[in-house]
């Protein structure tokens, strides 16, 4: 036995300086590959049941919507004579004589409105225009949002407080006046600059929906930009930061580079709750007669059409109806999911 | 205190004063003018009328007018509806819009609030997923359907309600029906999570341990924390009421402000259409405002700049 060394000496134990045995190495391997922010985020969202039908859900209207009205028998302004106004599986006098001479033809699911439009696909076509509205209008409003906020953010001081006033005034602006004066304002001046050469896509997309886009890109983007600032505030404090000034990257370069990728969590979550809102928001002006124009349908619209004949035609609102609600419904139930699962914030 | 309160009123002026500024001009944007749409009127009487009204000046002597006119609360007379000051006309239709959205507020906040609470106590329970299924599909049903909706089973298929206008205290129950579903469930929501924060709090589980009851202690003691939440969401919630009303008052012919609203757009009513955006505007903004501040005063903790 060696005997009770001195506390306070230098000596050294030679035994803790020998080479690492192979048990004590395999104690060292990591037993499980380092997850990235993607994978960690798509595993969460993976577990989430809720998350996952609300997904699902929303690819299939998204099919429903955008695919299925380009091999569907009928057109959506198709107007069949003779055929006006039948009910669920209905068939009109001429229909039938085909039937009877040995033809097929496509059942009109819903029925028809009252100048013989097939409703299965204005109901579709319906779901595509509110869809379409609802995406653009939050992509635009992503880009303008976090381009503002960020550079607010990033820049801070008088030029901050500046923008941010901006915003502030904005965001306590009354936006449906608004919208509804700038959707009837609008509708003019696009129908001059349709004419134009080079913009010749307003009449293919409508000059409502178009109108509609610039409404909703031009009034909703200070609550991204909000987001967006306050998230690039706590960012710009990292140290990648400031390496990356040192190294001599330009301000453009870091907010693109560095900062907007780091808080694309956010982004995600913040546009997909948007879309659903701006569905909300379209199918509400639709309803009051300042939405898409005819004959394309929207949602609201053809609700708002369905009032007229509801005691005779109930399911001609009950359809566009709960086409609103699945479509809400289900993109708010994928942001809660994408949020619990990317937003760190909401990570214990 | 003050700073804070003089600052925000003097940001709501100026809010005000923008929205007046940005619809006089967007409104001006359209071509054509109120008097197109009538027939067979001479070009004589055509411009007598402009002069009338003011409208053969140039656009922006106009404003300054129109703004000068408003210092002095006037503003101005309904161009459709002859004989009629936009204030009389204001002053006629807000108390009806006034009324139904300050029902739906009530409505929304009596029954949001438990019910929020009450799923945040039940965490996890039937009645906590109950509450929950309930809230998240109130959420995605816009006003209109759940209106048009109600109408088709509660007035055409089983007649036990009057299915337009307001003139008995029954046909006020569907139109505040479909206007504090959206609010009602929103604040469930909001009661749920920010209650769920409270009850893990502290001094929660010291009231508990000195025996306070569960009722007193989720409505008494964790309430006035958790209710902070609801307060900021007031404002906007007034707004959207206020504004969100116009599509209600569509569906139920109500005689409101927002039917006045919607329907002065295409006839070209200038002073209709400046009167009442800026009054609603007004209205909206100082609602705002008020909640800003009675937010401070419910919460001590908050320090104002």
């Amino acid at each position: 036995m060696e005997k009770k060394k001195n506390l306070l000496s230098f000596q050294l134990n030679a035994d803790d300086f020998l080479p690492a045995t192979a048990d004590e190495k395999e104690s060292l391997v990591i037993m499980r590959e380092s997850v990235g922010f993607w994978q960690d985020g798509f595993r969460r969202f993976k577990k989430n049941k809720i998350a996952m039908t609300a997904f699902v859900i929303v690819a299939v209207i998204m099919i429903l919507a955008f695919i299925v009205p380009l091999f569907y028998p009928y057109a959506y302004e198709q107007q069949i004579k003779g055929s006006e106004r039948l009910g669920i599986m209905e068939y009109s006098a001429s229909e039938l004589d085909r039937i009877a001479a040995g033809e097929s033809v496509f059942p009109h699911f819903l029925g028809t409105d009252q100048n013989g439009r097939d409703y299965t696909i204005r109901v579709l076509v319906g779901a595509r225009v509110s869809m379409t509205v609802g995406i653009i209008a939050s992509a635009l409003i992503l880009l303008i949002g976090s381009v503002y906020g960020a550079v607010a953010g990033y820049f801070g001081g008088n030029v901050d407080m500046v923008m941010m006033r901006i915003v502030d005034v904005l965001y306590t602006v009354p936006d449906v006046l608004i919208i509804i004066l700038l959707a009837q304002v609008l509708k003019f001046p696009l129908q001059n600059l349709s004419k134009v050469p080079g913009f010749g896509w307003i009449t293919a997309l409508g000059p409502n929906m178009v109108s509609m886009f610039l409404v909703f890109a031009l009034l909703y983007w200070v609550g991204m930009a909000r987001i967006v600032r306050g998230q690039i505030m706590v960012l710009k404090q990292n140290e990648y930061v400031t390496a990356a000034k040192a190294l001599g990257a330009t301000d453009g370069r870091i907010i693109k580079k560095h900062l907007i990728t780091n808080c694309i969590g956010t982004l995600i979550v913040t546009t997909t709750l948007q879309i659903p809102s701006s569905i909300f928001t379209e199918s509400f002006l639709s309803f009051l007669g300042l939405g898409v124009q005819a004959p394309m349908p929207s949602l609201g619209s053809l609700a708002s059409n369905a009032l007229n004949g509801l005691q005779t035609y109930p399911e001609k609102l009950f359809a566009p109806a709960f086409m609103i609600f699945i479509i809400i419904l289900s993109f708010n139930l994928l942001g809660d999911g994408l949020r619990d699962a990317f937003d760190p914030k909401m990570k214990k | 205190m003050l700073k804070y309160i003089v600052k925000r009123i003097l940001m709501g002026v100026l809010t005000a004063f923008i929205v007046a500024t940005l619809t006089f001009f967007i409104m001006n944007l359209v071509p054509g003018g109120p008097f197109l749409s009538e027939k067979a009127v001479t070009p004589q009487a055509q411009a007598a009328m402009e002069a009338k009204y003011g409208l053969d000046k140039p656009l922006f002597m106009q404003y300054l007018t129109y703004m000068g006119d408003l210092l002095h609360g006037n503003m101005g007379l309904s161009i459709k509806k002859r004989g009629f000051t936009v204030t009389d006309i204001i002053g006629n239709k807000f108390p009806v819009s006034a009324r139904l959205g300050g029902l739906a507020v009530l409505v929304a906040v009596m029954i949001g609030v438990p019910l929020g609470s009450v799923a945040a106590y039940r965490r996890g329970k039937t009645l906590d997923n109950i509450i929950i299924v309930f809230s998240t599909a109130g959420i995605a049903i816009p006003s209109f359907l759940t209106s048009t909706l109600m109408m088709y089973f509660l007035s055409v298929k089983l007649k036990l309600l009057p299915s337009l206008g307001l003139d008995s205290p029954q046909s006020y129950i569907m139109p505040v029906i479909a206007l504090s579903l959206y609010p009602t469930c929103y604040i469930a929501r909001l009661m749920r999570s920010s209650m769920l924060d409270v009850i893990g709090q502290d001094y929660m589980r010291t009231a508990r341990a000195k025996g306070v009851g569960t009722f007193k202690a989720i409505f008494k003691h964790a309430l006035r924390n958790a209710i902070l939440p609801v307060v900021t969401y007031l404002g906007p919630l007034l707004a959207a009421l206020m504004t969100g009303s116009f599509i209600i008052e569509k569906i139920f012919t109500i005689p409101g402000l927002g039917h006045e609203f919607v329907s002065a757009i295409p006839s070209r009513d200038y002073p209709l259409i400046m009167g009442t955006t800026i009054f609603l505007a007004c209205f909206i903004i100082m609602m705002n405002v008020i909640v800003d501040i009675a937010y401070a005063f419910i919460d001590p903790r908050i320090k104002l700049k």
